[in-house]
């Protein structure tokens, strides 16, 4: 039964990634080639495009302009907000976050890192690093994202040398080294003329490596799932009230992380209670074992009282449960985070509240030097946090789970998002 | 200098993760469905009063399976509602009662012609004219009435460049407009479902689906859906360079000519502004072949209301359209 849903490798998976680059380092290009090369661009699209391009009095087709999605951004030329486009290739399916890179849409890109497997960063050949480069690394890192691609582009504007290239890529290694970026490539590229996008560039024989499409294709990341510690946030509890179910109790949730199968034993946070699964549902009948990102019902051997917000948890790697939290904080709201504060706060399926209760520094995104002593955090900035919440939560620190390790922070009288969560490891 | 490979590894991950990665991999539509019934369950468990929107088309054939996948063996936790333009093509509308029957879920209908006829929208006067922008006024209108504060649909983010930056949770003002300056940041899975009174939100389950990944789950999951959507055959004429079924409500006019071709359709929308293509693929695996070599894209080949300008989904999209 389980094969029914687990498939082998030879089928497509699919890879959500993202693309960060300054204004002008050449992103929309980037991206406009891979949808045109990889035949996801339709000839109405085309059209389009090439009429727009016309009307701008350029001389080529300004793939660019495939990319820009809503009027106030057509009208400024420049990507504010995050866009997803799609693309598939014979090995895989992508989904590609396009965030903006300015530092004002800091937020933007957190948004399209949070749910990335892999990080596409523009580096103009010509400029080489700058702090924006730096930046887009540092947001991604902090968000997780385990693969990293280095992008030089523009290769073209330094008559494709090698040495540029090295250069970039030893100017920043000693930044990268700080980080945690645990699997990194840099690939040499020219997005306008399409050299180490899909094919190997014939003016860059020097660099071995894969172009960029097909490293795309070939990271794995089903490896970055934590199959070790089971998790299951209940989403639902399923009680049909029918008279072939009337027993039937069903927590539905999504595997956050490990394995789960019928016969093992589990612990339903911040209960406490222990009991073993009965059966691990789909409709299309039970399976033998669920792991993420799958979608599925459990019923367990003892009737305890399990609801909404819950997590049910393999009892030999339990998460953290407390209600105080150390994290890092990014700001995406103009009115700022002041200690003393109240937010409502989503975590996993639980809705809470929390305070904030100090502000302990300000991460500059561009040096990553720690500011102590600040009094709030405004919109695009980094900040470590402690806050108390006004129930226990069951959670992982982030770099051990993304889902269980991150919250968001609403405003409660407007109702917006406003702050972006990472949990750290408790202090002791 | 030749540089070996580019590649480093700053921190080799644990060997017994990477053999296991395999096995437990899902394929592209698997995590797809996965992602889709997750953002169900959270918004019946987030709202109070959800509802399911039923365009009669094949994402509707899609969210009514991924809602039974959701909350079975439970019942759905909204009820179905459809605007009915008045324009349908018959085939739809068999094709809803006959899966409401099966399903045995509520539904509930509202009508354009009745808010027409209570002078909330005026009918256009150009013979022929769409129906598609009055919806959006009955619509608003029955979630009013029944107080439906989330209303769930199939939109993609595939079909258009407005769409392509929109959230799954989308926010809704007290008149049901949307603001593409003002939406709300949605990170990792967390969907902020908070709303004062009034306010509504728009939930799409299937955003990041393609039309190419709608019709491999149509196979995959072997859905029944109205016939219009295989090769058939009828009279239509050209306008816009699309082509229009002749009925009821839409006739050639001057200077056009009705002819027989074998067509079938792409989406199924009001019968007045939904073109067929020319085709003659009859079976799913026909249609798959069909459109993953096409090259032009959904909306452009068969909605005659998205001709207007490029700004013009915006636009609607604005007024609280679907
Ligand atoms: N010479 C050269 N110019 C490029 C390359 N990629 C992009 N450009 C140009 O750089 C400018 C900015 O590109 P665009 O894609 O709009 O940048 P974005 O702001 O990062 O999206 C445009 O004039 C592009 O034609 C490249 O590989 N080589």
């Amino acid at each position: 039964m389980a094969d029914r849903l687990a498939t082998v490798a030879s089928k497509a998976d699919l890879l959500r990634f993202s693309t960060a680059g300054s204004v002008d380092d050449g992103k929309s290009t980037l991206i406009g080639r891979l949808l045109y090369e990889t035949k996801s661009i339709f000839e109405d699209q085309l059209e389009a495009i090439e009429h727009a391009s016309r009307l701008q009095g350029a001389d080529y087709v300004n793939l660019a302009l495939l990319t820009d999605g809503l009027r106030a951004e057509r009208e400024q030329g420049i990507t504010i907000d995050v866009a997803y486009r799609y693309f598939s290739t014979p090995t895989r399916t992508f989904i590609l976050a396009d965030t903006p890179g300015h530092v004002q849409y800091t937020r933007n890109m957190v948004t399209g890192a949070s749910t990335s497997d892999l990080a596409v960063i523009l580096v103009d050949a010509s400029r080489g690093i700058t702090e924006q480069s730096r930046r887009h690394v540092f947001i991604a890192s902090l968000l997780g994202i385990p693969h990293f691609v280095i992008c030089v582009n523009k290769m073209d504007l330094v008559d494709y040398s090698d040495q540029v290239f090295a250069q970039i890529r030893s100017d920043f290694l000693p930044f990268l080294s700080r980080l945690d970026v645990p699997d990194l490539t840099f690939i040499p590229i020219s997005a306008l003329h399409g050299d180490n996008v899909v094919d190997r560039s014939v003016n860059m024989p020097w660099y071995r490596g894969s172009p960029l499409l097909q490293h795309l294709e070939h990271v794995p990341v089903a490896a970055d799932r934590s199959l070790v510690d089971a998790r299951l946030p209940v989403q639902w509890v399923i009680r049909p009230h029918r008279n072939e179910h009337r027993d039937y109790r069903g927590y539905a949730g999504r595997v956050t992380g490990g394995v789960l199968r019928p016969g093992d034993e589990v612990v339903a946070l911040p209960g406490g209670f222990t009991t073993r699964i009965k059966s691990v549902d789909t409709f299309d009948g039970p399976i033998d074992e669920a792991f993420p990102p799958m979608s599925v019902t459990l019923t367990l051997e003892d009737e305890i009282d399990i609801s909404r917000g819950d997590m049910i948890c393999s009892t030999r790697n339990r998460p953290i449960v407390s209600q105080d939290l150390e994290a890092v904080v990014c700001w995406l709201s103009t009115s700022p985070l002041t200690p003393g504060k109240w937010y409502a706060v989503k975590h996993a399926a639980r809705n809470t509240r929390a305070v904030v209760k100090d502000l302990c520094y300000r991460i500059d995104v561009n040096s990553l030097d720690h500011e102590s002593a600040v009094e709030s955090l405004g919109l695009n900035e980094i900040g470590r946090v402690t806050l108390r919440a006004a129930a226990p939560l069951a959670y992982d620190p982030y770099h051990r789970n993304r889902t269980t390790g991150s919250f968001i922070l609403i405003d409660e009288s407007t109702n917006e998002t406003v702050g972006a969560g990472i949990l750290l490891e408790p202090r002791d | 200098m030749v540089l070996d490979s580019a590649i480093l590894t700053l921190d080799e991950r644990p060997p017994r993760q990477r053999s296991a990665s395999a096995r437990y991999s899902l394929t592209h539509l698997r995590a797809l469905e996965a992602e889709a019934i997750f953002i169900m369950r959270e918004a019946a468990a987030e709202f109070e009063r959800p509802v399911l929107l039923f365009s009669g088309g094949k994402d509707s054939a899609v969210l009514l399976r991924l809602a039974e996948k959701a909350f079975r063996p439970g019942k759905f936790p909204f009820p179905i509602m459809h605007i009915d333009t008045g324009h349908n093509f018959p085939e739809a509308i068999a094709f809803r009662d006959r899966r409401i029957t099966e399903l045995g879920e509520r539904l509930i209908v509202r009508y354009v012609q009745e808010s027409i006829d209570r002078g909330r929208v005026a009918q256009p006067k150009t013979p022929g004219a769409s129906r598609n922008r009055l919806q959006t006024t009955t619509l608003l209108d029955a979630i009013a009435e029944f107080k439906f504060n989330a209303a769930l649909g199939g939109a993609r983010r595939d079909e258009e460049k407005a769409r392509a930056k929109e959230r799954v949770f989308s926010f809704r003002d007290e008149f049901g407009q949307w603001d593409p300056k003002r939406q709300r940041p949605e990170l990792w899975g967390l969907y902020n479902a908070r709303i004062h009174p009034g306010e509504h939100v728009r939930v799409f389950p299937i955003s990041n689906w393609t039309e190419l990944d709608v019709w491999e789950y149509v196979a995959q999951e072997r859905l029944d859906l109205p016939s219009i959507y295989y090769a058939h055959r009828r009279p239509v004429f050209r306008r816009e360079g699309m082509l229009l079924a002749v009925g009821e409500y839409m006739q050639p006019l001057d200077g056009e000519v009705a002819f027989e071709e074998q067509v079938r359709y792409r989406t199924v929308g009001d019968m007045t502004c939904t073109a067929a293509v020319r085709s003659s693929a009859r079976t799913i695996d026909e249609i798959i072949a069909e459109v993953a070599a096409s090259r032009i894209s959904e909306r452009g080949a068969t909605r005659a209301d998205d001709r207007f300008s490029s700004a013009a989904m915006e636009d609607r999209k604005r007024e609280g359209y679907f």
